[in-house]
């Protein structure tokens, strides 16, 4: 249809199309808007300024680095450094100093406390929750109950080497028998236990399957978790008799912890945090509430 | 309006003996599958070549099945667009709803119920497919071949080649989706499928440019229309993009997955020139051909400025292919291509604008249409969102905002002004032009129920962004909070405790956004079927009159 028709005239607009049409669509000849061109002109000039003050075009051997020389890994390395050289006063000193003298120190124990929370905000919360309290599978830091000790070298060795953790020969490790699995028990024995357990730790059990369960637990379990079942801190066997658990105290958890077993597993901090950071956070810990 | 084009001869013999050669490719296509099916190393592969197998059959029957009728379809090729809006309608609606559940998967983790099909790694790959390409495919090629054949006065070229680009789309789709939800990809963002669906994306997109340049080149009107420059810009770049960045060596044919050919901060930098320019050339220059035809057609008005479509258009396409490197500032990308990222992203401000201009402005002696159709107004909403989110780009590529921004939520509320507001909305408007329009109703089912779907979307997309903002600074302001002793102020799991009341408002503002798709698929079935709302538009005298 349109060999080039000749421009008419836009009604509403006065001004002329150009004389195109695609489908009933037109276009009129309109001069770019002009605060749209300068707006457009002052972008083009700031990037070529922009692109001369900073490092921009490669070349084949390197590129321009700017006047002003500007480096993002020096500019890194300047931030960190500077950090560090703030911190070193006080990183310094907790590195150097025992634990006594730390909490002696009414400023030097004012940073270890806020290193503290911050390193057990970003490597401890995931796990033992923002506020220490724990999760199922995961202990409470806060309260009396403590697997491996509550005092402040205690905490730093769990800290330093993990519970059960591959990378690290020293790391706690508590081995506790998979009863079930195993075929140390049978279903009917675990159940007994179960009951035994529950009346020690004040829980409503049945009488006979308590008594048969208190020779098994005497046999199988008191080796560890101690005649009474008050537990072992030495072996990392936790008290059965107060009303704090690990993974819950229904029977069928019980039940499932005595046939399979737990073992759950957290990591040595010690080659991943610098010494006075673990430092820091087993004062920390120490001092939400549990410590020794 | 439908002009009765030239048409190849039905039983011509070149055509059979054409219809005989794809055949027998799609037949050799579908034995090779099965082999490889046989043979497959893995569970995805072993599954996704049987359904090569079957789609290539289905493929031989088909063609013999076109080949036995004939042509009897005249004029402008639409049905091939029929079926392209529907899917359009289909996969935004199954877009919309993935990205729900992942919006309340992020607030309630709880709903991943420790299944690994449906977690939110899985799920979140689905979902970004699903809207942009599933969705978003659809209705740029759709749109576009039905912009192309009435701006160039012609027929599709190619024939039943445009078919392939249907339907082996929609097959590419299928590939994607069931991969992501076994856990088959190959870990590039918005690049996720593996070698073979990417090489078989080549086969269609390829037959895509041939079906449209094809239609190009044989148009009847002297020019070319500013919507076809952005459709074409689209369709060439992606291919480039697509094939640069999925460079990859198979570890077997029989395996699904593969080796990337570049690695490190190559790879990096190569993914997010893709990904950028993913946003540039998919998101902006396709969706800008569809404004350009449906605003102007719509409201019945010149586009605004000829020069500033010239002008806008390539300082767009020639700035927006540099600017990949603002998506990672501060990272182990050398300064200047830093440099280079931020600065042509801030050139790009204008650019983009001018696609604004031309849209709002095309409305100049038309404004009042704004009151009367919805369909106007979603139009306009929506080049009103791209005027936002592309003056927002700009913003987060400068280096110092990008130090806050940037891994934060504001990212997401970002894309999400950009791909709600503008994508959907712009979508939204093409399918209500478009259906009426192709299937010969006189108007739409119900004009109220656009207006229930506009505010139902608006309203989602405030919501959302409105969330993401505060959640997405606070997020930045609370990573970057030292104490006075120099010691982090926050954890990360606080920030993210703190983003939670934000999570729900998001899946809030998603959920209504969804809701109004659905409102639209209702509306789309009810037109198709050739229905009018009851009451609503009184009587046909009336209507004529009040226009």
């Amino acid at each position: 249809m349109s060999e080039h028709d000749k421009p008419d005239i836009d009604d509403h607009t006065g001004v002329e199309t150009t004389g195109h049409d695609w489908d009933g669509i037109k276009e009129l000849n309109m001069p770019l808007p002009k605060w749209w061109l300068y707006t457009f002109y002052v972008s083009i000039v700031w990037a070529i300024g922009y692109m001369i003050v900073y490092p921009s075009w490669p070349s084949l051997s390197g590129y321009y680095s700017g006047l002003i020389g500007y480096s993002q890994r020096d500019a890194v390395a300047e931030d960190i450094a500077e950090a560090n050289s703030k911190r070193a006063v006080y990183s310094n000193k907790i590195a150097a100093a025992s634990f006594d003298e730390i909490r002696a120190d009414v400023a030097l124990m004012e940073v270890a406390q806020a290193g503290g929370k911050a390193a057990f905000g970003d490597n401890c919360a995931p796990c033992h929750g923002t506020g220490a309290q724990g999760f199922t599978g995961f202990p409470n830091l806060n309260d009396d109950e403590w697997l491996w000790g509550g005092t402040l070298n205690d905490i730093e060795y769990t800290i330093q080497h993990g519970v059960r953790f591959d990378g690290d020969d020293d790391t706690r490790l508590s081995d506790m028998p998979r009863f079930k699995v195993d075929g140390i028990l049978d279903r009917a024995q675990i159940l007994d236990v179960v009951e035994h357990v529950t009346k020690i730790a004040g829980g409503e059990a049945d009488a006979d399957r308590a008594a048969r369960g208190a020779a098994l637990f005497a046999d199988n379990c008191a080796a560890c978790h101690g005649a009474d079942g008050t537990g072992d801190r030495s072996q990392g066997a936790p008290n059965l008799t107060d009303a704090i658990w690990l993974y819950g105290s229904d029977k069928a958890v019980l039940y499932a912890s005595i046939s399979n077993s737990r073992k759950g597993v957290m990591p040595a901090w010690a080659g991943r945090l610098d010494a006075a950071t673990i430092k820091q956070l087993a004062l920390y810990v120490h001092a939400l509430g549990g410590g020794e | 309006m439908m002009q009765k084009l030239d048409q190849v001869p039905m039983g011509k013999p070149s055509r059979n003996v054409l219809a005989m050669f794809v055949g027998l490719l799609f037949l050799l296509g579908a034995i090779g599958s099965l082999h490889v099916a046989a043979n497959a190393y893995d569970t995805i592969m072993g599954f996704h070549a049987s359904l090569f197998t079957g789609f290539f059959l289905l493929a031989v029957i088909w063609i013999a099945k076109a080949a036995q009728d004939g042509a009897t379809e005249r004029g402008y090729m639409d049905k091939v667009i029929k079926y392209g809006t529907v899917a359009s309608v289909f996969w935004g609606v199954v877009g919309f709803i993935v990205g729900l559940v992942i919006a309340l998967q992020l607030a309630f983790p709880m709903l991943n119920f420790d299944t690994s099909f449906i977690n939110f790694g899985r799920l979140r790959p689905l979902h970004t497919s699903a809207v942009i390409f599933a969705f978003g495919g659809n209705i740029l090629i759709a749109s576009s071949l039905y912009v192309v054949q009435r701006t160039c006065n012609a027929r599709l070229f190619g024939g039943n080649l445009a078919w392939l680009v249907f339907w082996g789309y929609q097959f590419f789709i299928v590939l994607a989706a069931t991969a992501y939800l076994m856990g088959g990809t190959q870990g590039k963002e918005y690049a996720e499928p593996e070698w073979y669906i990417d090489i078989w994306l080549t086969i269609v997109w390829v037959a895509y440019l041939v079906v449209f340049l094809g239609t190009l080149i044989k148009r009847k009107e002297p020019h070319i229309y500013v919507a076809n420059w952005f459709y074409l810009a689209f369709i060439v770049t992606i291919a480039m993009l697509h094939l640069i960045n999925n460079l990859a060596v198979p570890v077997s044919i029989y395996s699904s997955h593969s080796v990337m050919y570049f690695s490190g901060v190559q790879d990096a930098l190569i993914q997010w020139w893709y990904g950028h320019n993913a946003v540039g050339f998919f998101l902006t220059a396709g969706f800008l051909g569809i404004m350009y035809y449906f605003v102007p057609k719509r409201v019945e008005r010149p586009v605004y400025s000829y020069r500033l479509s010239i002008v806008h258009f390539w300082s767009l396409i020639f700035l927006y292919i540099w600017a990949g490197p603002h998506h990672l500032h501060y990272t182990a990308l050398p300064d200047w291509a830093q440099t280079l990222g931020m600065a042509f992203s801030v050139m790009l401000w204008m650019p983009s604008w001018g696609g604004m201009i031309n849209g709002l402005m095309t409305l100049s002696g038309a404004w009042d249409k704004l009151r009367t159709d919805p369909v106007v107004r979603m139009l306009v909403v929506s080049i009103a969102f791209y005027g936002m989110s592309t003056f927002e780009g700009p913003v987060m590529s400068i280096k110092a905002v990008n130090s806050l921004s940037h891994y934060t939520d504001w990212t997401i509320g970002h894309v999400h002004s950009g791909a709600l507001g503008w994508v959907g909305m712009v979508s939204f408007g093409a399918i209500y032009c478009l259906v009426p329009w192709l299937w010969g109703r006189k108007r739409l089912y119900s004009d109220k129920l656009v207006e229930w779907h506009f505010w139902l979307a608006t309203i989602g997309i405030v919501f959302y962004i409105a969330a993401m903002w505060p959640a997405g600074i606070y997020q930045g302001l609370m990573w970057r909070a030292y104490d006075a002793l120099g010691f982090l102020e926050y954890s990360f799991v606080e920030s993210v405790a703190m983003a939670h009341p934000y999570f729900m408002i998001r899946a809030l503002g998603g959920g209504l956004f969804m809701l109004g798709s659905l409102v639209m698929a209702y509306n789309v079935y009810r037109t198709i079927r050739g229905d009018e709302r009851i009451g609503e538009y009184g009587d046909d005298a009336q209507t004529v009159a009040a226009e």
